[in-house]
């Protein structure tokens, strides 16, 4: 199921790539395949390396780094745009 | 001695393998978020140069070592989960399928590598370059590594090893072989798919 929902993931970005869905807004295409990367990382830390069932704080740690590393990366990103 | 009707919330919460691999992988993706931010930000200095450096890659290359990557990253979890099950033969299996996915990722970055080099794409030419030999050649030796361990396991699986202290060795490989997923995971989009 999760392996699915990751290829899934992983054709939808490839799409936004290639301009799917955006038109010329390349920026927000971009945008969205950040957030689809993190949200796939996400679902790997929590289903593939079981940090869902791991110590509230290592979950924690986990699901801010994703977060917070998205963040910078678009706020960085769109600093060029 | 507990019962079975006090700790619900310790019996289920488990840290998978040893606490010091958890450090080596907060530490590896510490250092990768940085990599990735000062990317994203001397890419946001030379937009026009990356994006027309981005066309020059093979994103068909790229997309198949995602899925790669992925499907390797499944099989090490169905392994881990048929170990449990005590059902090493199984394990085996999934260890050696991962196996053949990581090694599938090798063979391709090699046609990748050999096509850029092929056509005067060095880690010289630009930045845009550079960042793609320096980011995917430390994620490339985290395959090998990661390579050697699922070979470990695969002979861990042939000797039926799954005691609680073989279990909690193979979550830890386990583990690395998902950071090395996670890795590939923000590199294809950085490098390949954000314009």
């Amino acid at each position: 199921m999760v392996w699915g929902l990751l290829i899934l993931a992983t054709g939808l970005s490839w799409q936004f790539g290639h301009g799917f869905g955006f038109g010329d807004q390349y920026q927000y295409a971009s945008a969205a395949i950040l957030v689809i990367t993190f949200i796939k990382i996400r679902f790997v830390f929590l289903d593939f390396m079981e940090v869902r069932n791991a110590p509230v704080a290592l979950r924690i740690a986990f699901e801010a780094w994703a977060v917070v590393v998205c963040a910078i990366l678009i706020g960085l990103y769109w600093s060029g745009v | 001695m507990s019962t079975g009707s006090e700790l619900p919330d310790a019996v289920e919460r488990h840290l998978p393998g040893e606490t010091g691999v958890w450090m080596f992988i907060i530490g590896d993706m510490v250092i990768f978020s940085l990599l990735f931010s000062v990317f994203v930000f001397d890419r946001s200095q030379e937009v026009v140069l990356f994006v027309e450096q981005q066309r020059l890659l093979n994103q068909n290359f790229g997309v198949t070592n995602t899925l790669l990557l992925l499907t390797s990253s499944w099989f090490v979890a169905l392994a881990l989960h048929a170990m449990r099950g005590q059902d090493s033969r199984t394990a085996g299996r999934y260890v050696a399928s991962a196996f053949a996915c990581g090694a599938g990722f090798v063979v391709i970055k090699y046609f990748e590598w050999g096509e850029k080099i092929r056509a005067g794409l060095t880690i010289e030419t630009n930045n845009f370059f550079m960042y793609y030999y320096l980011m995917t050649g430390i994620h490339l030796l985290h395959v090998f590594i990661g390579l050697g361990v699922l070979l470990f396991l695969w002979q861990m699986m042939r000797r039926a090893a799954t005691s609680e202290k073989d279990l909690s060795l193979f979550e830890s490989c386990a583990c690395f072989w998902h950071l090395v997923d996670i890795l590939w995971i923000a590199l294809f989009a950085l490098l390949y798919l954000m314009r």
